[in-house]
C-alpha cells in the first residue's frame, strides 16, 4: 500500500523551475532516503509533501498523517521537553492526558532523554534538541516520518546520536523520507534512494543500484563528497 | 492648611493619576495588538489605515490630541460636552496615543519570531489562534518587556498632561496648592509620588521579566 504517492509535481519561485516534474511513492514500512547535491530541490520536495510550500501542478495523494524533522529543530523554546512532546497531542488531537504523557515517557526513554523532561530547549545539546524534536514528531503518531537533514546542523560528533535513533525507528518499520548528505548512513538504513539534481529525478532504486551506478553524475556527486 | 489637607488634596490628585495610567494600559495593550494586526495584514488597505494612524499618533503631540478627543465632538457634531466627558476625553486620547506606540513595539517582536516555529507549529497540526496564542505570543511578550517598560515609565509622567483637559490629577493638585499656599511642599510631594510611582513601575517590570527568565 502506498502511504504517499506524488504526481507529476512543478514547484518554481519565480522564473526558477525548482521541481521538475518530480514523481515517487512512498510504501508502508519503507525507508526512502532522497540524496543529490545543495541547491537541487530536496528541501522544497519536503515542504510541498509536508504541505509548507504550495506546488504549481501535479498531485500529492496521501494516505494517512505525516510529521517532520527540521534541519535545525525549530523546538519551542518556551515550552519545556515534556511539553513540546506533549502540547500539540493534547491541543491538537485532544487526546487523553493520561495515555500522553505514558507514551510521551516511553518515547523519551527510547531517545535515551528520560532525565531531561523539565528541561528547556536552551538547556540541552543540538543533539539533544533534536532527539526531543524526533519525539515530538513521533508522539503525533504519524504514518510517515519526513527528516530534512537531521544531522546537518550539529557538530560532527553529535551526528551518531541521531543516525543511531533514526536507524532503530528503521529497524521498527516506521515509513521515513529522510534528505540527507550522510551516504553511508544513506546507504545502510534505506530501502530505496533517489538522487536528484537541478529540480529532476536523475536515478533511483535500492542502494546498491544507486550507489554502485555507472552514471557520472552520480559518481561525480558521489566522488566530490568523498573528497571532502 | 494643615498637612492632612494638602494630603487628602493631593491623594486626590494621585488616584485621579493612578486611574489615568492604568485605564490608558487596560485599553492600550490590546488596542495596540490590534493595530499591529493591521500592520501586519495581508491587505493592503488595513496596512494602510494603521500606517497612517500611527504615523500621525507618533508625530503630533500628545496634548494636541487630548484637545481634539475633547472639543472635537462639539466641533464636528456639535454635540454638547459635558465636564464628566473630560476623564472620558483623557482616557481616549491617551488610549488611542499609546496603541500606537505598543503597536510598533508589538509588530517588531511578532517578526522577530521565526518562521520555523510558525513551521513547526503548522506540520503539528495548530491552527492559526493556537500557533499565535500558545506558540508566538509568549514569546513575544519576553521580547518586548524592555521597550515596554520604557513606554510605561513615560505614561507615568505623561499622566500629568490631563491638565489640558482641566483634570486635576496630581501635578495639577500640587500646582494649585502651591499657589495658595506659596510653599514648595506640594511640588516635592508631588516629584516623591512620581518618582516612587516609577520605581514601582520598575520594579514590577524587572519582577516580571525575572519571571520570564526560565528560558532563552
Ligand atoms: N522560498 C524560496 N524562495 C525562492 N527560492 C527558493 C526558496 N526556497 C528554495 N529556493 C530555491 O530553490 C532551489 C532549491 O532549493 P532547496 O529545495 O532548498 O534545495 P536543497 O534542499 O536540495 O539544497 C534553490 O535554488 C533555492 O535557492
Ligand atoms: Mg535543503
Amino acid at each position: 500500500m502506498s502511504l504517499l504517492e506524488i504526481k507529476n509535481i512543478r514547484k518554481s519561485f519565480g522564473d526558477n523551475e525548482v521541481l521538475k516534474d518530480i514523481s515517487l511513492k512512498v510504501e508502508k514500512g519503507e525507508v526512502l532516503a532522497v540524496i543529490g547535491p545543495s541547491g537541487s530541490g530536496k528541501s522544497t520536495l519536503l515542504r510541498c509533501a509536508t504541505k509548507l510550500e504550495t506546488y504549481d501542478a501535479g498531485e500529492i495523494i496521501y494516505e494517512g498523517s505525516f510529521g517532520l524533522v527540521f534541519q535545525n529543530f525549530n523546538l519551542f523554546p518556551h515550552y519545556t521537553v515534556m511539553k513540546n512532546i506533549t502540547d500539540a497531542p493534547l491541543r491538537v488531537q485532544k487526546r487523553e492526558k493520561d495515555e500522553v504523557f505514558k507514551e510521551a515517557r516511553e518515547l523519551l526513554l527510547k531517545m535515551g532523554l528520560s532525565d531531561k523532561e523539565d528541561a528547556y530547549p536552551y538547556q540541552l545539546s543540538g543533539g539533544q534538541q533534536q532527539r526531543v524534536s524526533i519525539a515530538r514528531a513521533l508522539a503525533m503518531n504519524p504514518d510517515i516520518l519526513f527528516f530534512d537533514e537531521p544531522t546537518s546542523a550539529l557538530d560532527p560528533e553529535l551526528t551518531g546520536e541521531i543516525l543511531k535513533v533514526i536507524k532503530a525507528l528503521a529497524a521498527e518499520h516506521m515509513t521515513m523520507v529522510i534528505v540527507t548528505h550522510e551516504m553511508q548512513f544513506a546507504k545502510n538504513v534505506s530501502d530505496y534512494v533517489i538522487f536528484m539534481e537541478n529540480g529532476y529525478i536523475v536515478t533511483q532504486g535500492t542502494p546498491t543500484e544507486v550507489f554502485d551506478s555507472a552514471n557520472p553524475r552520480i559518481r561525480d556527486f558521489l566522488g566530490k563528497l568523498n573528497a571532502e | 492648611m494643615s498637612i492632612e489637607v494638602l494630603l487628602r488634596e493631593l491623594g486626590k490628585g494621585m488616584l485621579i493619576s493612578v486611574e489615568i495610567f492604568a485605564g490608558t494600559l487596560l485599553f492600550s495593550l490590546p488596542l495596540g495588538l490590534i493595530v499591529a494586526f493591521g500592520r501586519m495584514s495581508k491587505f493592503a488597505l488595513p496596512r494602510l489605515i494603521t500606517k497612517i494612524y500611527i504615523s500621525i499618533m507618533r508625530g503630533t503631540p500628545l496634548m494636541l490630541q487630548l484637545l481634539v478627543v475633547y472639543f472635537g465632538p462639539y466641533y464636528l457634531f456639535g454635540v454638547r460636552i459635558s465636564s464628566s466627558y473630560r476623564i472620558i476625553a483623557v482616557l481616549i486620547g491617551f488610549s488611542i496615543n499609546y496603541a500606537a506606540y505598543f503597536a510598533e513595539i508589538y509588530r517588531g517582536g511578532i517578526e522577530s519570531i521565526s518562521e520555523g516555529q510558525y513551521e513547526a507549529a503548522k506540520v503539528l497540526g495548530y491552527s492559526k489562534n493556537q500557533t499565535f496564542f500558545r506558540i508566538v505570543f509568549p514569546q513575544v511578550v519576553k521580547r518586548i518587556i524592555p521597550p515596554v517598560t520604557n513606554e510605561v515609565i513615560t505614561l507615568v509622567k505623561d499622566t500629568s498632561l490631563a491638565y489640558s483637559l482641566a483634570v486635576v490629577e496630581m501635578f495639577t493638585a500640587a500646582k494649585q496648592i502651591a499657589a495658595s499656599q506659596t510653599s514648595m511642599v506640594p511640588f516635592l510631594a508631588a516629584g516623591i509620588f512620581y518618582y516612587v510611582f516609577n520605581l514601582l513601575v520598575a520594579l514590577g517590570m524587572e519582577a516580571f521579566e525575572k519571571k520570564l527568565s526560565y528560558y532563552h
